[in-house]
């Protein structure tokens, strides 16, 4: 089975032979390094930029402008505030040129806590990245869903961000890849640089197969009618995880939904399942104060208010100044599993 | 801001027109470009300054609200659209424009009533639907990239077009231009940098209008270097200072510039000495400034020369005026937009989106 990182490079090899794109970059993607979490290694389009992520982003709109399919990357998202402004245009600029240019680039950001990052290599980004129109966000958490929304991501003639939640970057999913090795060895020796000199490594594509995992799709990863848990990113394995311990523990059985694609997000998912159980909690680590799963909680309170058996919850980061080494730190300000599911808890078994 | 701009503390020399050196006798001298290219030239910066001179009065009788535009840089801007290599995609020049460049639109050959459109905010405004300001072009069939309001974001994206013409051979280039003040931005250092990358350099005409202003603040009063191409010189980046108010040697400079660009494949910068006719923009009340007129100064030369009568240009002028009082009645009486059309343009056809294959529709349903 892949990592999601492993997942993340087939799928760009794929777009590079398959599906039109031309240019692979940002700071250390290219060779000799591939990219520091090794997402870029041996792609034939793949260089390196200078450190500068307005360049980056720019010139990934200039490529997608003059007819390329760009793939940028900004090495962690808590690097891309200095670019918002350029995101806001790469999002408006079709609306506000009436249509005249498409602009088919993908940016991908690794994002989120739990790598021991301290304050500049935890930050979310969902939540900013959902107040730019224009844009189509996806945070996959499985290597599967990470090959077929990074497909997705190429295939969309619209700017999409990819945000990869860095926690999970080394995680073998469930499900093989269309085309990839059983044997994960194997698949390691065909695609993973080696340590040392790389100069004259090439590596050996497995015959990878298309498979598009569609924008505005939820996956339900747990089924029942105690509660309806919405996540995405790192948080959603633990939601899984969660629920599973809550049902051999209590007998309760959850609903879990995959968001994957944060805009546009699956509204018929959700709210068919609140229809179902009547009692939701959203998940995600993002700062709490204009947090996205506030948005679905409003959403929520207009159209299922009185559908609703208890109180509808959002369980996010803690709005502080950042997320401290000191793991005391990061372990309080952003969901972990028991917090999570003491939430979920809390929600299933509510009187109504 | 109204009025004259303070003379420089360096006795205004920044503001010194400096001929191009390669070839003194040219700079002022309309004889050594063609005649018919002058009168050429000179008809679209006419037609380009009375279209946005109407458009000033729009800005003040109610017909529509803020203005921004060219009126000053004409000469140079005429000169740049006609030299363009006009065309759609890689083969062709790419053009990220700032807001005064409706005469390097003209010159492309953009009717006047498209310019007229988006200060009527008409919804056939081809360049923006009726969203954006005046002069915020946008045009997919002549490479010209969408005009956005945010000052410098041109110079990080123009690395992007010229890395994928260098990429398809030819001789295409990328043109970006801003203001001088603007060139404080991170995103104009970003231009020189990406463009001269070792080895993959790119062929990018990197242009500074300098009218001397920000909106009120001086360029001399923020930088030290007079010039903002003296910046280049450490990238290697070769450049000239030339007199924007003159089209005849805005011509010369920017064929020699566009021809070091087309055939070396690196960039090149020109710096612009324009006047600002009309002040920053209708907030400032866009009076006429008592600056140095580049058409007029064009004027007396062609006349000098024998290359055109006075009866011939006010005759040029009337027609001008003419056609941009047909382009105000004929864009007024088109439609404006309808409350349906607000997300319109939001999205292209996707085939692997569930919510939105076709257009933005609203939020999820
Ligand atoms: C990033 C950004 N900051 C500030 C502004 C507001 N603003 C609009 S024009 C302008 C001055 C620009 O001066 P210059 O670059 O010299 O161009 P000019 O208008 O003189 O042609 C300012 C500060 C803006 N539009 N964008």
């Amino acid at each position: 089975m892949a990592t999601l990182v492993q997942a993340v490079r087939m799928a760009l090899h794929y777009g590079e032979t398959h599906l039109g794109v031309t240019d692979v970059f940002g700071e250390d993607v290219g060779p000799p390094l591939g990219g520091i979490f090794t997402a870029t290694q041996g792609l034939k389009t793949a260089w390196n930029s200078p450190l500068d992520e307005r360049g980056i982003v720019g010139t990934a709109m200039g490529i997608a402008y003059a007819g390329g399919r760009p793939v940028c990357e900004i090495q962690f998202c808590d690097y891309g505030f200095n670019t918002i402004d350029l995101l806001k245009i790469a999002g408006n600029q079709r609306w506000a040129g009436a249509g005249n240019y498409d602009l088919p680039m993908v940016l991908m950001m690794p994002s989120g806590s739990g790598i021991r990052g301290s304050l500049y290599h935890s930050h979310s980004f969902e939540s900013w990245a959902t107040r730019l129109p224009g844009w189509k966000i996806v945070m996959p958490s499985n290597p599967f869903d990470g090959y077929g929304m990074m497909l997705s991501a190429i295939a969309d003639p619209n700017p999409v961000m990819v945000l990869l939640p860095k926690a999970l970057l080394r995680m073998r999913g469930a499900k093989l890849i269309p085309g990839e090795p059983a044997d994960q060895d194997q698949l390691r020796k065909m695609i993973d640089a080696p340590l040392g000199d790389r100069s004259k490594w090439q590596p050996r594509w497995p015959d990878l197969k298309e498979c598009f995992i569609p924008f505005g799709e939820a996956e339900l990863r747990r089924e029942g009618t105690s509660a309806t848990i919405v996540s995405y990113g790192r948080t959603l394995p633990l939601c899984v995880e969660a629920a599973d311990q809550l049902g051999s523990e209590h007998g309760l059985k959850f609903d879990v939904l995959d968001l994957r694609s944060i805009f546009p997000y699956d509204w018929k998912a959700i709210s068919a399942s609140v229809m179902k159980t009547g009692r939701v909690l959203f998940v995600n680590e993002d700062t709490e104060v204009t947090n996205f799963g506030e948005h679905l909680l409003r959403r929520v309170i207009d159209e299922h208010f009185y559908d609703l058996l208890v109180r509808p919850r959002v369980l996010m980061g803690k709005h502080v100044p950042g997320i401290g080494l000191n793991q005391v730190y990061e372990q309080n300000t952003v969901p972990q599993l028991p917090q999570i599911k003491q939430a979920m808890h809390a929600v299933a078994t509510e009187d109504a | 801001m109204r009025g004259k701009p303070p003379a420089p503390a360096d006795n205004g020399k920044a503001r010194v027109f400096q001929p191009a050196k390669a070839n003194g006798e040219r700079s002022l001298s309309v004889g050594s470009l063609a005649r018919e290219r002058c009168l050429e030239i000179h008809r679209i910066m006419v037609r380009a300054r009375l279209m946005e001179e109407r458009m000033i009065g729009m800005s003040k009788s109610g017909e529509g609200y803020f203005w921004i535009g060219g009126p000053g840089e004409e000469a140079f801007n005429a000169a740049l659209g006609l030299q363009v290599k006009k065309g759609c995609g890689p083969g062709y020049d790419y053009l990220h424009l700032h807001y005064r460049n409706s005469a390097t639109m003209v010159a492309l050959g953009m009717p006047l009533v498209d310019g007229i459109r988006q200060m009527n905010m008409k919804f056939t405004d081809p360049h923006s639907a009726g969203r954006n300001f005046p002069g915020h072009y946008a045009d997919k069939a002549w490479n010209v990239i969408p005009v956005s309001s945010v000052i410098e974001v041109q110079f990080a994206m123009a690395a992007g077009t010229a890395h994928v013409q260098k990429r398809h051979g030819g001789d295409g280039l990328t043109i970006v231009v801003g203001g001088e003040a603007g060139a404080a931005e991170g995103d104009f250092a970003s231009c020189m940098i990406w463009s001269t990358r070792p080895g993959k350099e790119l062929p990018v005409l990197i242009i500074v209008m300098n009218n001397g202003w920000g909106i009120s603040t001086t360029h001399c009063s923020q930088h030290a270097v007079k010039h903002v191409i003296e910046r280049g010189k450490p990238f290697g980046i070769p450049g000239e200072v030339v007199d924007g108010n003159d089209p005849v040697a805005s011509w010369f400079a920017i064929e020699k510039a566009m021809k070091y660009c087309r055939k070396e494949r690196k960039p090149y910068m020109l710096e612009a000495m324009v006047s600002r006719l009309y002040g920053h923009s209708s907030s400032s009340g866009a009076p006429r400034a008592d600056e140095p007129d580049c058409i007029g100064q064009f004027e007396e030369k062609l006349l000098a020369n024998g290359w055109i009568d006075q009866e011939t240009i006010d005759k040029i002028h009337a027609e001008a005026e003419a056609e941009v009082e047909a382009g105000v009645a004929e864009s007024g009486a088109e439609p404006a937009p309808k409350p349906e059309d607000i997300e319109r343009y939001t999205y292209a056809d996707s085939r692997v989106d569930k919510i939105y294959p076709g257009d933005y529709t609203g939020l999820p349903e």
